[in-house]
C-alpha cells in the first residue's frame, strides 16, 4: 500500500468513527432515544440487504425480484439456531449457517436461471422467493404461518453498524478488482465480455450468490433484533422495499444505496405522524422522486472522499457527468 | 510449410430453413493476413460468428491449433474459444461503455490472469502488486497504439475511429493466436482508414499473429491481405492472392462487377 | 371429477386471462411491468360496487360503466406517472408503477377502509346440473363475458386502425413514428383497453367471490403477470393461454389436496417452462444481432 492509499483509507475510517461518536453523543444528550436507535438498526439491516441487491441488479445487471426469499433463509436460520442455542456463539453460528445456506440455494437456483434475460429472470427469481416462503409456511419445523416468537436478541446498533461498514468494504473492494470489473463487463456488454474469454455465467453467479449471502445476513440480524419471524415478513413486498432503496439511490451506486437507506429510514419516522395517510404519502414521494430523478439520486456515480479532500480541483469530474 | 492455426471443414448453418453458410472450408496459417470479402448478405459475419462460437453450426467442424495440434472446438462456448486464442472485434462496436479505456483493456486480461476475490476483499499487498502489474501491461499496450493520453477517458466519449482502435487493442489484450476483424473500417473517413491500414500491418508484424479481416473497403483489403476468400450466397466462390482474385472472372462477374 | 375441476379452473383462469391481457399489451408496447394493473382490477370492482349498491344499476350496465371509467383512469395514470419517464431507464418506470400501486391501494384503504365489503348479489345464483357436473349461471356469465371481451379485443387489434397502430408501435416504435403513427395516442389507447379488461375482471371476481377489499388486486396481479410471462409476454393469445393454464393448475393442485402448495407449484412449473423455453410458451426466440 502506498501513502495515498493509506491517507485515503484513513479518511474513510475517520468518517465512520465520526458517525459512531455522533450517535453516541446524541444518545447521551437524549436526542436519539430508544426509538431512534431502533430506527438506526433497521436502517443498517435494510442497508446490508440493499447493498446485496445492488450488487446483483446494479453491478451484474441481473434483475432479481427474489431478495425476500434469501432474507427469509437467513432469518429462519437465526431464529431456529438461536432459540436452540441462546448464546452469542449460537448467534454468530446462526448468521454463518444462514449465509451459507442462502448462498447454496442461490448457487443452485442461479446456475440455470441466470441464463434468462431481464424480466424473465425477474419473474423466475420472484417465483423462487415465493416457493421458499410457501415451503417455510408449510414446514413443521419452521412453525408454519404463525412463525417463531421470543427469539433471543443479540443485536444492538454498534453490531449492525459494524456489519454494515464491513459489508460496504467487502462489496466496494470486490467491485474494484478484476472480479468486479468482469462482473460489470458482463453487465455492459455480455457478448463482448464472452468474446474476451470471460465466463459470463460464472460472474453472474458470483454476484448473485454474494447478494444472497448479504440478504441472509440482513435477515438473520433482523430476526434476532425484532425477536420474531413469520412467513408474512418475507413476501414480494419485502423484495420491493429493498428494490426501492436500490433504484432510488441509483442502480450501481453504493453511495446512493447508503444515502437512500438512511433517507427512507428517516422518512419512515416522519411519516409515523401521519397515521393511515403514511403509505399514501410514501407512494407520492416515490412517484415524484422517479419523475424528477429517473436515474436515482446518484445515478451510477459514487461519493468520493478522494475527490473532496485530495484533488486540487483542476481534474474534471468524469464520474459525475451523468448522475449527481 | 507454415503451421495451420485455424481450420473450418464444410461448415454449414441454417436459420429457419435458410442456409446462411453452406459447406465452407477455410484455413488460416500462422502469421497470415486473410481477407474475407463478398457482397452484403454473403454470410461473412455469420461465418465469423460460427468460428468464434456465437452460433453453433448445423454441420461441419472448426479446429484450432492447441499446442501444435489441431483440436476440434465445435462444442465450445465463445469464452472457451477465446481462452484458446480466438479474439475478435464487432461490426457494431461493443465496448464497455461505462468503463474507462484502460479498464476496457484490463477486463480483456481477466481470463489470462488468475485473481483471487479474497485478496481483493482484504486488499493484500499481493493484490496491489497484481493490479499494478496489470495496469502496467495495459498501459504498455495502449502506448503501442498511441492511446495512453486517453487511458482514463470513458470509452464512449472517444471519437469513432478511436473506439474502433480500442476494440482492437482490447482484443489483443487477450493475447490471441488469431484475430478476427469485422469491418474495422466501417464508418471511417479516408484519413482514419489509412491509419487503420497501417495499424493492421503493424499488428501482424509486431504481434506475429494471424488476422482474418472482413472489409468492404477494397483498397484496404487489397493493400493488407496476403490471401483472400470470396464468399457468395454462403459459399466460397474463390480463393487466392489479391492479384488472382482481381483477375478471376467469376469474382469480377459476381462481385466487382457490381461496382464497375 | 377432473372435468368439473377443469371447468372451475377455466373460470378462475378467465379472470386471470383478462388481467394478463392488460399486462401483456402494456408490456408489448412500452416494455413495462405495470404493477398498478392489479389495482385497476380492484378499482373496477369498487366502481361496480358503487353502481350496483348505490345506483342499483343492471349488472351489465354497471360493468360497461366501470370499464369505461377505468379506461380513463388507466390513460390518466399513464399520462401522469409513466409518460414523462418514457425515455428513462425501464426500472424507473417500474418503480413509478409500484408507487401508483401503493397509492391506489392505500388511498382506497384511507377513503373506504381496509375491511372487506360484500359485493352486491346483482344476479341471483342458480346451479345447473349436467350429470355429475355442476355449473352456476354466475360461472357461465364469467366465462362468456371473458370470451366475448377477448373476441372484441381480437377484432380491435386485428381489424381497426388503432389496433394496427398498436401492433406497429409494439413491433418498432421508431418505424411507427416515421409512418406517421401517433405513438402517444396509441399508448394511451393500449392503457385504456387493458384497464377496461382489468375492471371487467375485478367486477366478475366480485360477483363470484362476493367480497372485495383494497388489496384484492395484489395476488391476482402477480399471478396474471406470471400468466402473461408463461404464455410469452407481449403476445396477446399467450396471455389468454397463460391465464387459463394458471387457473386450471391452481384448481387441479387444490383438487389433489395440495392447496397449501398451489402457488409454489404454479411458480415451479413457470420456472421449468422458462428454463425450457426462455420466452414463454408462444414466445419467439429473438437472436441478438452480432
Amino acid at each position: 500500500m502506498d501513502k495515498a492509499h493509506i491517507k485515503y483509507t484513513l479518511s474513510w475510517a475517520t468518517l465512520a468513527l465520526m458517525i459512531v461518536i455522533l450517535i453516541v453523543v446524541m444518545t447521551m444528550f437524549d436526542i436519539i432515544g430508544p426509538y431512534g436507535l431502533t430506527t438506526i438498526v433497521l436502517i443498517g439491516i435494510n442497508l446490508i440487504a440493499a447493498i446485496g441487491l445492488n450488487l446483483i441488479i446494479g453491478m451484474s445487471g441481473q434483475f432479481s425480484l427474489g431478495h425476500a426469499g434469501f432474507m427469509a433463509i437467513g432469518a429462519y436460520a437465526t431464529a431456529l439456531i438461536v432459540t436452540a442455542v441462546p448464546t452469542i456463539f449460537g448467534f454468530i453460528m446462526s448468521l454463518f449457517v444462514g449465509a451459507m445456506l442462502s448462498g447454496i440455494v442461490a448457487l443452485i437456483v442461479g446456475i440455470p436461471t441466470l441464463r434468462l434475460r431481464g424480466d424473465y429472470l425477474a419473474i423466475a427469481t420472484l417465483g423462487v422467493s415465493e416457493i421458499i416462503r410457501i415451503l417455510i409456511m408449510n414446514f413443521k419445523f419452521t412453525h408454519g404461518p404463525a412463525g417463531i416468537f421470543a427469539i433471543p436478541s443479540f443485536v444492538n446498533w454498534p453490531l449492525v453498524f459494524g456489519m454494515a461498514v464491513l459489508t460496504i468494504i467487502v462489496v466496494v473492494n470486490l467491485v474494484r478488482s478484476p472480479t468486479g470489473r468482469a462482473i460489470i463487463a458482463v453487465r455492459d456488454n455480455e457478448i463482448a465480455a464472452e468474446s474476451l474469454g470471460i465466463n459470463t455465467t460464472k460472474y453472474k453467479v458470483i454476484a448473485f450468490v454474494l447478494g444472497a449471502v448479504l440478504a441472509a445476513l440482513a435477515g438473520g440480524l433482523r430476526a434476532s433484533f425484532i425477536q420474531s419471524v413469520s412467513p408474512q415478513d418475507f413476501t414480494f413486498m419485502q423484495s420491493i422495499t429493498i428494490l426501492i432503496i436500490v433504484v432510488l439511490g441509483g442502480i450501481g451506486s453504493i453511495s446512493g444505496t447508503v444515502v437512500t437507506a438512511i433517507a427512507l429510514g428517516i422518512l419512515d419516522v416522519i411519516l409515523q405522524n401521519f397515521g393511515s395517510l403514511r403509505m399514501v404519502i410514501y407512494a407520492v414521494v416515490l412517484i415524484v422522486v422517479m419523475l424528477f430523478r429517473p436515474q436515482g439520486l446518484f445515478g451510477r456515480s459514487e461519493f468520493s472522499l478522494k475527490k473532496m479532500l485530495f484533488d486540487s480541483g483542476g481534474n474534471h469530474d468524469k464520474d459525475h457527468s451523468k448522475g449527481a | 510449410m507454415t503451421k495451420t492455426i485455424l481450420k473450418a471443414h464444410e461448415l454449414r448453418v441454417e436459420f429457419g430453413g435458410v442456409t446462411a453458410v453452406d459447406k465452407v472450408t477455410i484455413e488460416a496459417h500462422e502469421n497470415e493476413l486473410i481477407g474475407l470479402i463478398g457482397p452484403n448478405g454473403a454470410g461473412k459475419t455469420t461465418l465469423f460468428n460460427l468460428l468464434t462460437g456465437v452460433y453453433k453450426p448445423t454441420s461441419g467442424d472448426v479446429f484450432i491449433d492447441n499446442h501444435d495440434q489441431l483440436s476440434p472446438i465445435n462444442q465450445l462456448s465463445p469464452y472457451k474459444r477465446a481462452q484458446l486464442g480466438i479474439a475478435r472485434t464487432f461490426q457494431n462496436i461493443r465496448l464497455f461503455k461505462s468503463r474507462t479505456v484502460i479498464e476496457n483493456v484490463l477486463i480483456a486480461m481477466t481470463a489470462a490472469n488468475k485473481s483471487y476475490p479474497i485478496q481483493a476483499i482484504l486488499r493484500t499487498p499481493k493484490f496491489y502488486q497484481n493490479e499494478a502489474q496489470n495496469r502496467q501491461k495495459a498501459m504498455s499496450l495502449l502506448e503501442i497504439f498511441g492511446m495512453t493520453q486517453v487511458a482514463d477517458e470513458l470509452a464512449n466519449t472517444l471519437p469513432y475511429g478511436q473506439q474502433r482502435r480500442l476494440e482492437i487493442v482490447r482484443a489483443l489484450a487477450t493475447t490471441p493466436k488469431i484475430l478476427f476483424l469485422d469491418e474495422p473500417a466501417a464508418g471511417m473517413n479516408p484519413q482514419e482508414t489509412a491509419e487503420l491500414t497501417d495499424l493492421i500491418k503493424q499488428i501482424q508484424v509486431q504481434f506475429k499473429m494471424t488476422i482474418v479481416l472482413i472489409e468492404h473497403d477494397m483498397k484496404l483489403v487489397m493493400a493488407v491481405s496476403e490471401r483472400l476468400y470470396v464468399l457468395e450466397y454462403g459459399k466460397v466462390l474463390a480463393t487466392g492472392t489479391p492479384k488472382d482474385i482481381q483477375n478471376n472472372p467469376a469474382v469480377i462477374k459476381a462481385y466487382l462487377g457490381e461496382e464497375g | 371429477m377432473i372435468i368439473q375441476q377443469l371447468i372451475n379452473g377455466m373460470i378462475l383462469g378467465s379472470v386471470y386471462a383478462l388481467l394478463a391481457l392488460g399486462y401483456t399489451m402494456v408490456y408489448g408496447i412500452i416494455k413495462l411491468i405495470n404493477f398498478a394493473h392489479g389495482d385497476i382490477y380492484m378499482l373496477g370492482a369498487y366502481f361496480g360496487y358503487f353502481f350496483l349498491r348505490v345506483l342499483h344499476l343492471n349488472f351489465f350496465i354497471a360493468l360497461i360503466l366501470s370499464m369505461a371509467i377505468c379506461a380513463v383512469l388507466g390513460m390518466l395514470i399513464e399520462f401522469i406517472a409513466y409518460r414523462p419517464l418514457r425515455h428513462s431507464p425501464r426500472i424507473a418506470v417500474l418503480i413509478s408503477a409500484l408507487g401508483v400501486s401503493f397509492f391506489l391501494e392505500n388511498g382506497m384503504s384511507y377513503l373506504f377502509g381496509s375491511d372487506k365489503r360484500s359485493f352486491p348479489q346483482a344476479i341471483e345464483t342458480t346451479q345447473y346440473h349436467f350429470g355429475s357436473l355442476q355449473i352456476s349461471n354466475i360461472q357461465i356469465i364469467i366465462i362468456t363475458t371473458a370470451i366475448v371481451l377477448m373476441i372484441l379485443l381480437n377484432i380491435i387489434v386485428k381489424k381497426t386502425k388503432m389496433g394496427r397502430a398498436m401492433r406497429a408501435v409494439s413491433a418498432d416504435e421508431e418505424a411507427a413514428i416515421l409512418m406517421g403513427i401517433n405513438v402517444n395516442r396509441t399508448i394511451s389507447f393500449t392503457f385504456a383497453i387493458g384497464s377496461a379488461l382489468a375492471a371487467a375482471g375485478g367486477m366478475l371476481i366480485g360477483l363470484y367471490y362476493n367480497n372485495i377489499d383494497p388489496l384484492m388486486g395484489m395476488t391476482p396481479g402477480i399471478k396474471a403477470f406470471v400468466a402473461a410471462v408463461l404464455g410469452g409476454i407481449g403476445i396477446i393469445p399467450g396471455a389468454a393461454l397463460g391465464g387459463w393454464l394458471i387457473g386450471i393448475l391452481e384448481t387441479m393442485t387444490q383438487a389433489v389436496g395440495l392447496s397449501n402448495y398451489k402457488d409454489a407449484i404454479v411458480y415451479a412449473i413457470l420456472i421449468v417452462i422458462l428454463l425450457l423455453k426462455p420466452t414463454g410458451i408462444l414466445g419467439k426466440n429473438k437472436r441478438e444481432k452480432v
